[in-house]
């Protein structure tokens, strides 16, 4: 049984659903963003995909910048975090829901 | 690489700069100098667009643009930020976040801003609004203690990076579909090999992540809560400069696509029908809104609306007009803000109802807000009116005058919450007046705004002639 | 029996792991548990960069998001001491149910152009997949061709540096916070 790109851009497809899945699911703050991360990997596992089946090396430059990005994020994400719980002491996003219609 | 970094001068200035900017505020903790050399590198990038001759090009291989739709967008994001700044230091001293490196995150967005304003390949686009939307969205979370503020950041946060995993799929499936990533290398394989599906989800999943970011319906339920518990002068500058930067990058992508798209009916009927939803719910929600800020974030979401309808249009006249439109908008939406601003006190006197007979204390600050508030509204002959008149042409032009019809009824719908405020301080009995908040700058600021604002809605000319000519020669 | 090679049967073995532990991350009820299952997650990843020849994204997914970004996520759990999520698989409501669905049609639409319509776009000659892996070819693309994004994302490095501290540092000190704008 040959592994061809479609089964690597299967799993990757999977990866980002289960990714959006717990974004709209959780209601931690952090497992959201843990959940974002999962997206942000699944992309880049496509992008590697497409690289070396397209024997280009652009899709893993762009991935060297995902990761970069992502590790940006964090750092500013996990600041807003620690930020809201120094109010509040809860993450949790129902209750922080202050700014109604 | 030399002629790189001066045909990409003004990015070159602003990066040069911000360096200068934290190694003087980590040694000199002056808010106040901060702010000045803040306010000096914006105008030194707004020099340099004018006095560096651009020809029209690329720079560094295939990922910048040169030329007048660059220097065009440059413009509107050095302005934006150069206003805000001058905007935002009575408001930081009052809220007790005086600090400098307000200005330092500032400016780094604004870079974030150039970049994507000029890309031309999807890595850059890609960095250039990782890099604006970090920076805004802390600057949302900037009041610390205050719990609203907190919340606004985590959601623009939580959401934005939620978009930017869409995006990036497009991207990563636009990059499978056609092997390239640079925009012009991108058009040429579509005509090659033609457009596949895998292109066309592709695509979809990058404009979701443009689509969040100028707030268009659906994905506009950010931007109410976000406007409102950020800081006044932050949602000034995220209500425009990221906006305008948005809508530079979809005009690069689009107007790269079409040239294998040529009038493509599918882009244009979907981005028509999300233009009609964006114009409805952004103005028929504003009407309810007591909170100025709020109504304001509404307000962004209907103007996004009308800029759709040029995207609709996507003709050069169309993406012209976007441009012109981007500009006036930058323009009278910081001066409204910048007037509530002046006048909140720690979050109360935000509503419209607390700017009751305000001409009687401070005419001045009213007759600015009114000249803001009949701009929004499209009135002649201030500039909003021909930024609308230019985008629902360029619509009936391209055979979308169904469209223009829609925007025109929405445009009068909004006539109405627009002015109710200048009829609360017109002509309604002053409450125990609110006390003024300006210092020099910014009340300098906001009077150049409003006489600017007059000035293109009596003479467009020149500034229209410069956007139609950016965008004639924007793609070769 | 059909055939297995050994780099399928790493395939099958990676892409198993990778499946439960993404499963498990947002399925847990912990969230030091959801942390753990992603850094499986990554481990896994960073084996299958290697079964595709990126040996140098392999490395860097590594040390960079299972290495860096992982010990920060526990860093920050740990030190808010967060409770577990009550009520996780009660809550079977209408919106969940919504998210579910949607997810689950991106997904089969995805597979569905993914499976039969990938378009066959020539790979680029002149060029080996095992050879532009390596870390000698992406340090020469990232200073010739890709230079400028590359320099340019310090300032998105600077920007978060500057934005993590601003919102998470403690006390600014008196004297900053109340600064009087004297110009």
């Amino acid at each position: 049984m040959e592994i061809g790109m479609t089964h690597y851009l299967a799993l990757s497809a999977f990866m980002f659903t289960t990714g959006v899945i717990g974004v709209l699911t959780r209601r931690n703050a952090i497992v959201i963003f843990m959940s974002i991360e999962l997206m942000l990997n699944a992309v880049n596992l496509s992008l590697v995909t497409f690289s070396h089946y397209l024997n280009d090396v652009q899709g893993q430059m762009l991935v060297f910048f995902v990761m970069t990005v992502a590790a940006a994020e964090a750092a500013v994400g996990l600041a807003i975090v620690i930020s809201m719980f120094r109010n509040k002491q809860t993450i949790n996003i129902d209750e922080i829901n202050i700014l109604k219609y | 690489m030399l002629n790189d970094l001066l045909l990409t001068l003004p990015i070159t200035i602003a990066t040069v700069w911000v360096l200068v900017l934290i190694l003087c505020e980590a040694f000199v903790h002056n808010a106040n100098l901060t702010r000045w050399l803040t306010a000096i590198g914006f105008a030194g990038i707004i020099a340099s667009i004018f006095l560096i001759p651009s020809p029209e090009g690329y720079a560094y291989g295939t990922m910048l643009r040169t030329g007048t739709f660059t220097n065009f967008s440059n413009f509107i994001f050095a302005v934006s930020g150069l206003l805000v700044v001058s905007i935002s230091d009575k408001y930081l001293e009052e809220e007790e976040i005086n600090f400098g490196e307000y200005y330092i995150i500032l400016f780094i967005s604004t870079i974030g801003m150039m970049l994507m304003g000029s890309a031309a390949n999807l890595s850059v686009i890609f960095i250039g609004l990782e890099t604006m939307s970090v920076a805004l969205y802390t600057l949302a979370g900037m009041l610390r203690k205050d719990v609203r503020s907190n919340e606004a950041a985590m959601k623009y946060f939580l959401l934005g990076s939620f978009a930017t995993g869409f995006f990036l799929y497009g991207i990563a499936l636009i990059y499978g579909a056609t092997g390239e990533l640079a925009l012009p290398r991108i058009a040429a394989s579509l005509q090659t090999n033609g457009v596949s599906t895998l292109f066309w989800i592709g695509l979809s999943l990058l404009m979701i992540g443009f689509l969040f970011k100028v707030s268009a319906v659906p994905f506009h339920q950010w931007t109410p809560d976000v406007y409102e518990g950020s800081p006044t002068t932050a949602a000034a500058f995220m209500s425009t400069g990221s906006k305008a930067a948005a809508f530079s990058s979809l005009i690069i992508v689009l107007s790269n696509i079409s040239i294998a798209l040529p009038n493509n009916a599918v882009l244009q009927t979907a981005f028509a029908y999300i233009a009609v939803a964006t114009m409805a719910v952004g103005n028929i929600t504003a009407l309810t809104q007591d909170n100025l800020k709020r109504m304001l974030a509404y307000s962004s979401i209907a103007h996004a609306g009308y800029m759709l309808v040029g995207i609709a249009a996507g003709s050069n006249e169309g993406y012209s007009g976007v441009l012109y439109y981007a500009l006036i908008y930058t323009l009278m939406n910081v001066g409204a803000f910048g007037v509530i601003a002046v006048l909140e006190r720690h979050r109360t006197l935000t509503n419209a109802s607390d700017y009751a007979g305000l001409f009687k204390q401070h005419p001045l600050l009213a007759g600015l807000m009114a000249v803001f508030m009949f701009s929004l509204a499209g009135l002649p002959p201030f500039g909003g009116f021909v930024g609308k008149y230019k985008v629902f042409a360029a619509a009936v032009e391209a055979d979308l005058t169904w469209l223009a019809i829609v925007g025109v009824l929405a445009s009068v719908v909004s006539v109405y919450y627009y002015l109710r405020v200048v009829i609360f301080m017109f002509m309604r009995d002053p409450e125990p007046a609110p006390q003024a908040n300006a210092n020099a700058t910014g009340s300098f600021a906001l009077v150049a705004i409003a006489v600017i604002v007059f000035l293109m809605g009596i003479f467009p000319t020149e500034v229209l002639k410069l956007a139609d000519n950016a965008m004639k020669v924007a793609l070769k | 029996m059909p055939e297995i090679n050994l780099s399928t049967a790493f395939f099958i073995g990676l892409g198993s792991l990778t499946i439960v532990a993404s499963l498990g991350t947002i399925l847990s009820r912990s969230p030091v548990t959801s942390a753990l299952f992603l850094v499986l997650n990554f481990f896994a990843l960073g084996g299958i960069y290697l079964l595709l020849e990126a040996q140098f994204i392999a490395v860097v997914q590594v040390i960079v998001y299972a290495g860096a970004i992982m010990v920060l996520f526990l860093f920050v759990i740990m030190l808010l001491n967060l409770e577990d999520e009550q009520r996780l698989t009660e809550r079977y409501d209408v919106k969940k149910g919504f998210a579910i669905l949607f997810a689950g049609l991106l997904l089969v639409e995805v597979l569905y152009v993914v499976g039969l319509k990938t378009p066959a776009i020539a790979p680029r000659l002149g060029t080996v997949a095992a050879e532009i892996g390596t870390a000698k070819y992406i340090g020469q693309q990232l200073l010739t061709e890709f230079l400028f994004p590359f320099e340019i994302i310090s300032v998105l490095l600077l920007g978060a540096i500057v934005g993590a501290v601003v919102l998470a540092k403690k006390n600014f000190g008196p004297e900053r916070a109340t600064a009087k704008t004297t110009l």
